[in-house]
């Protein structure tokens, strides 16, 4: 149980039966009044966002989440689906809840699912991942200035900005924290 | 989204300049008025009994939560005009205007009240602030005397959607307060609310003309807290029944301890006086435009 006072940024608490993290803190405490914890809260499920303050000697129930490592199997009509390569176990995580991850998923991919129960909510991908280049203009003949971006598209449709050396076909690596281009891979 | 380290160091750097220029000037301003600068114990047997302070325990003794008791013993004993500029420690504080370790500014003068500081207090400011227009948040705050006096319940009216007997009554108040009141005051000139029901002032006096109100303000300015005063309560066993009532709610392990017996003492002489705390670090804020305390100190608990 937490209470009150260990409220801070970051902490994952259940509100209503779902878990929450807090993404935004505050404690304020008007003179010789009592003090108040104003949190902003993160439905970790639904992604929805809610105000909510507290005050002191309050109880919280910490969320029961638990990270376990699962490897990407395919897409079908219900998401995307993962499975726990120990006891084969497999979870659907519905698209919206992928959000923009879903761009730099591969092919058997070892990610993190976050588990709450046996409900998928999310996924912690690897830092750095491969993708091949699928649409990219062409390199302009003359065009030798250092930091001179173009946008490209890779295999997964997601878009963005590539050095202008980079040609359709190349494999690149990309920074899924960031989203960013990193390097060229040699295959 | 934190700010890179580097510009939070660079920040703080200018802001640590500002602030030892800004506590020089408080120095020299109090001085210039015959005040007495005073250093009282940090470390104190007991702290006044207040319901929603928590002190910070200290080797069977406990740090102070403001230098108030110590500094009305000397009025008491014959120091008529004293501040003091000092470290105040109080438990489980901690957001953006509020630090666990912090500084206050306390002044103390004997045959004066509540009214008189608020004049101290416009005097303090226009001498911190002699550009009298005072940037912040990308706007300006106007700071010329004399300042908006406002009582609280009128701010209620004014600002809030409940009046302040209804938040009272239904145990909202500091809901109320912190979401519609405080944000509204001070916003383009400081403002003084004053007069808060006599419960919610544990050592002021309480008015003559309307004993449910105590002689208490606090200063605004920026929709920030930044000072607290009252007309000092000075009839002993009213004191002693509201620490008691206050050691009642709070039930401490043994209230023997904790009743502080030497200040009651020393009560009985204090001359007629009033007093003020002001918060420095927030102060600094103001004054360096920013809007978070970790950005005026030299480090915060969670960088030690």
């Amino acid at each position: 149980m937490y209470s009150s006072s260990d409220l801070k940024k970051g902490l994952k608490i259940m509100i209503d039966g779902e878990p929450h993290v807090i993404e935004g803190f505050d404690f304020t405490k008007p003179g010789k009044g009592q003090a108040l914890y104003k949190c902003k809260l993160r439905n970790m499920i639904t992604g929805a966002l809610i105000d909510r303050t507290y005050r002191s000697g309050e109880n919280f129930e910490p969320a029961p989440l638990e990270e376990r490592d699962m490897q990407y199997l395919y897409k079908d009509e219900a998401g995307y689906v993962f499975m726990d390569a120990k006891t084969f176990e497999q979870v659907i995580l519905p698209e919206q809840t992928l959000g923009n991850d879903y761009y730099f998923l591969t092919d058997n991919m070892e990610v993190k699912v976050l588990m709450f129960g046996d409900q998928g909510i999310g996924i912690t991908l690897p830092n750095f991942v491969n993708l091949t280049v699928t649409h990219a203009d062409p390199w302009v003949k003359g065009d030798t200035a250092a930091g001179n971006n173009k946008p490209a598209t890779v295999e997964s449709g997601y878009n963005l900005q590539v050095p202008s050396f980079v040609d359709e076909g190349t494999l690149i690596q990309i920074d899924t924290r960031t989203g960013e281009y990193v390097t060229r891979v040699k295959e | 989204m934190l700010p890179a380290p580097d510009a939070t160091r660079a920040t703080r750097h200018d802001n640590l300049y500002a602030r030892a220029r800004i506590i020089q000037h408080i120095r020299a301003f109090f001085i210039a008025r015959a005040y007495l600068e005073v250093e009282t114990p940090h470390r104190i047997p007991c702290n006044a009994p207040e319901e929603y302070i928590e002190p910070v325990p200290s080797a069977g003794a406990f740090l102070h939560t403001s230098p108030e008791l110590c500094m009305k013993r000397l009025l008491a004993a014959g120091y008529p005009r004293i501040f003091q500029l000092c470290r105040c420690w109080r438990n489980a504080e901690r957001g953006t205007r509020h630090l666990p370790e912090f500084t206050l500014l306390e002044w103390y003068a004997s045959h004066s009240d509540y009214r008189d500081l608020m004049l101290t207090c416009e005097e303090l400011l226009c001498h911190l602030i002699p550009d009298v227009n005072l940037k912040w948040q990308g706007g300006s705050i106007s700071i010329q005397p004399p300042f908006e006096r406002i009582p609280l319940a009128q701010a209620f009216t004014r600002f809030a959607p409940v009046s302040l007997e209804e938040a009272l009554a239904q145990g909202c108040y500091e809901e109320i307060y912190t979401a519609h009141v405080e944000p509204a005051l001070g916003t383009s000139a400081p403002v003084f609310i004053y007069d808060y029901p006599a419960h919610m002032a544990a050592l002021a006096r309480t008015r003559a003309d309307a004993p449910h109100l105590a002689e208490r303000f606090e200063l605004y300015i920026g929709g920030m807290e930044l000072a607290n005063a009252f007309t000092e309560l000075t009839d002993v066993h009213e004191q002693r029944s509201r620490f008691n009532a206050a050691l009642e709610i709070m039930q401490p392990p043994d209230p023997e301890h904790l009743m502080p017996e030497a200040f009651l003492t020393d009560l009985e002489h204090m001359p007629p006086s009033a007093g003020i705390a002001l918060g420095v670090d927030r102060l600094v804020m103001l004054l360096t435009d920013a809007t978070e305390i970790d950005a005026v100190v030299a480090f915060t608990p969670e960088e030690l």
